[in-house]
């Protein structure tokens, strides 16, 4: 085995971080998919990557789970090189990819023990190791059904239960709950908080459901086009978004002067038309702009729909440093489209 | 090594737990087996012939009585009255009737004259084995008739003494070599190919990636997997079948050992063209697509419907590089002609050192990471 990769925080003299990502870059040909992010996880901690679709998150994770390779920069986890020696880094992590590995022909117990043997878990060792994790994801009395007749929620918590069955010390999660339900994605993700306090566990994961990531998570970075936008708390992402609230005000009809005349309020840092009449005015002093906003309508005659105020939430962060355009149709250019009709205004 | 044998492992668990895919890839090859056999090498029996006489003398009713004899014994074919020529010639186009024989005016005189009698037959040679056998059965008819009546006493024509070394062999028999290759290369296609690219496209590939198994390991741990599947369904094909067809040389132990390691080496062959073929494919379409043509250009060059010496130049370069060619000819040594390991250790070779081969190319194409 080789020796164990030397991170700037240990050149340093501070405590190892269990992942640590330098400059990481990925290339598919001219295509940059990752580009030069940097970031590092304390063991212990859980770690949530967040980004639109296609913002480069899944290539993040493969890349720190061996998956492919970086084109240039350095992933070091549990203090082992994912360039120089991928083996030492796969014996210590778990990784739960977006797709479901475990084979549906199978038992539970089967896809378990298969995997235990895939990272030499010794015989006794392995038998105890399958309950325990059995145990954990709460599958015990399924152990011998089938993979193929579980439900959407069961098969993810087959899957934690595969990632864990070797005893990692990090466990790598792709978007864990996409596709379940409300009551099983809740299930999962306490789930997940009881195997991180029960285990130790550093994780990584990503997520769509920001409420989820900003109760799990100790801390969060935003990617985007592949850059890393946003690092920290939840509470330091949301104190750094301009306004501490959100205001979200329906009008009975629309008129063109309604966003200048809201930016015009005290306190006002930003104004989002979300459709017609519908407007999200971020202010850093919510009860005075409240005020004033309803005091405008009365004196103009216009009609309140709804109005509501809250404080800023991990939406509005994400929204803030990603925008709101649609990243699928940026990821994928039309490969063909038609040349202008002659005559035709452009 | 413990990794390598969790592969094997699920690979068989899987193998097991699907009886339809089992049933599947076994039972398609016997249907293969029993539709073929009965289909090729029967005799044609019933077949309408025209019968146009312009002649009405004595060796025109010899001749009638000759066809009734052969409707009413090996009923070859039966005869139907035609007056006219020409309708009989339309109808024969058109496929009312097989053939029509004519016989023309003044054939009797001109047989008792031997002043080159002839007989006229039509027939419809866009079906060539039906047109065969009647042409045949008639040449038989009229060497026959030509024979005379008192035989000199010493033989002035060359006889020739044909030795048949086996038993007949009938279709069922010919063909079974053919269907034992076929049933383990479908086994090796669904079980070594197209499972390997659906687990790839499902995703259960990336769960072995991202654990420390080595990539002969993962290598390994599939072809062996693949290996076993291949050699049940070639056992099973060999037992089933020779059964079916009669052959009672699965129950010599020498002979039976032979066809063990036959069956090895050609499921070894077998698993490491398709594993180079599949090394590099991701979409599970392509190999759904390439195993129809891909089916044709590995069994009709083998030489188990057709012999390889009539192919031409090119076709015959085929077979020299394909790995049925030898499955075929080595189980046609052991099970039709019980040849021993001296008439199939060519073949044991060439399917050891073809599978072991590709299996070196394939390795090092195989990607261990996404």
């Amino acid at each position: 085995m080789m020796a164990k990769a030397k991170t700037t925080s240990e050149t340093q003299g501070g405590p190892q971080p269990a992942i640590l990502v330098e400059n990481a870059v990925k290339r598919y040909g001219d295509f940059e998919a990752v580009k030069g992010v940097s970031f590092s996880v304390a063991a212990g901690e859980i770690f949530g990557l967040l980004g639109p679709n296609g913002a480069g998150k899944s290539t993040l994770i493969r890349m720190m789970t061996t998956l492919i390779p970086l084109t240039s920069g350095r992933a070091v986890v549990a203090g082992y090189d994912v360039a120089k020696d991928p083996d030492a880094v796969r014996r210590m992590i778990g990784v739960i990819p977006q797709a479901l590995t475990s084979d549906p022909d199978l038992t539970i117990e089967e896809n378990l023990s298969i995997y235990a043997k895939l990272y030499s878990v010794p015989r006794a060792q392995r038998t105890k190791n399958i309950q325990e994790v059995l145990e954990a994801v709460d599958l015990v009395k399924w152990r011998g059904a089938q993979v193929k007749t579980l439900s959407g929620g069961m098969r993810r918590r087959v899957e934690i239960a595969r990632g864990l069955v070797h005893n990692p010390s990090i466990f790598f999660l792709d978007e864990p709950t996409t596709g379940l339900d409300p009551v099983s994605r809740i299930a999962v993700y306490e789930m997940l908080d009881k195997l991180r306090r029960t285990r130790h566990l550093t994780m990584l994961l990503t997520t769509h459901y920001m409420e989820e990531a900003d109760k799990l998570c100790d801390r969060i970075a935003i990617v985007d086009h592949g850059t890393l936008v946003a690092l920290g708390t939840p509470i330091e992402l949301k104190h750094s978004v301009p306004g501490a609230n959100v205001i979200e005000v329906h009008f009975d009809r629309e008129t063109p002067e309604w966003r200048a005349r809201l930016e015009a309020l005290d306190g006002v840092t930003s104004v989002q038309a979300e459709s017609a009449g519908f407007y999200r005015v971020l202010t850093s002093m919510g009860s005075k702009t409240t005020t004033q906003l309803v005091e405008l309508a009365a004196s103009l005659g216009e009609t309140l729909t709804s109005l509501s105020v809250q404080n800023t939430t991990l939406d509005d962060v994400f929204v803030h440093y990603t925008g709101r355009q649609l990243r699928d149709e940026l990821v994928k250019p039309p490969v063909f489209s038609l040349p202008p009709r002659p005559g035709a205004q452009p | 090594m413990s990794r390598m044998l969790a592969i094997i492992e699920r690979e068989m668990r899987k193998f097991f737990r699907s009886p339809t895919l089992m049933i599947m890839s076994l039972m398609m090859p016997i249907l293969q087996l029993v539709i073929m056999g009965n289909a090729f090498g029967g005799k044609i029996v019933g077949a309408r012939v025209a019968v146009v006489d312009y002649d009405h003398g004595p060796q025109a009713v010899k001749l009638r009585e000759s066809f009734d004899a052969i409707a009413a014994n090996i009923k070859t074919f039966k005869t139907i009255e035609y007056s006219d020529e020409v309708q009989a010639r339309e109808d024969v186009r058109t496929g009312r009737i097989d053939a029509a024989i004519v016989i023309p005016a003044q054939y009797s005189r001109r047989v008792y004259s031997q002043n080159a009698p002839q007989l006229g037959l039509v027939v419809d040679n866009s079906d060539q084995f039906t047109s065969g056998s009647l042409e045949s059965e008639m040449q038989s008819l009229v060497a026959a008739l030509t024979t005379p009546e008192i035989q000199p006493r010493l033989a002035n024509s060359i006889a020739l003494e044909i030795v048949e070394l086996y038993p007949y062999v009938n279709y069922m028999k010919f063909l079974l070599p053919l269907t034992i290759a076929l049933a383990m290369y479908i086994s090796v296609m669904i079980g070594g190919g197209m499972l390997y690219i659906d687990d790839k496209a499902r995703g259960v590939h990336e769960g072995y990636l991202v654990t420390p198994i080595t990539r002969l390991e993962l290598v390994f741990g599939m072809n062996i997997a693949g290996s076993i599947k291949a050699v049940l369904a070639g056992i099973s094909l060999t037992v089933i079948g020779s059964l079916m067809a009669g052959l009672g040389v699965i129950f010599h132990p020498e002979a039976l050992a032979e066809l063990i390691c036959l069956i090895i080496v050609t499921s070894i062959a077998f698993n490491g063209m398709m594993f180079l073929l599949m090394v590099r494919v991701d979409d599970p379409l392509v190999p759904r697509a390439m195993f129809g043509v891909l089916n044709t250009l590995l069994l009709y060059p083998s030489g188990g419907m057709y012999p390889i010496s009539a192919f031409p130049r090119w076709l015959r370069a085929i077979s020299v590089i394909d790995p049925f060619t030898y499955c075929v000819h080595g189980f046609k040594a052991i099970l039709l002609k019980d040849g021993g390991f001296a008439a199939i250790q060519y073949d044991l070779w060439f399917l050891l050192i073809f599978g072991v081969g590709t299996l070196l190319i394939a390795t090092p194409l195989f990607k261990r990471t996404l």
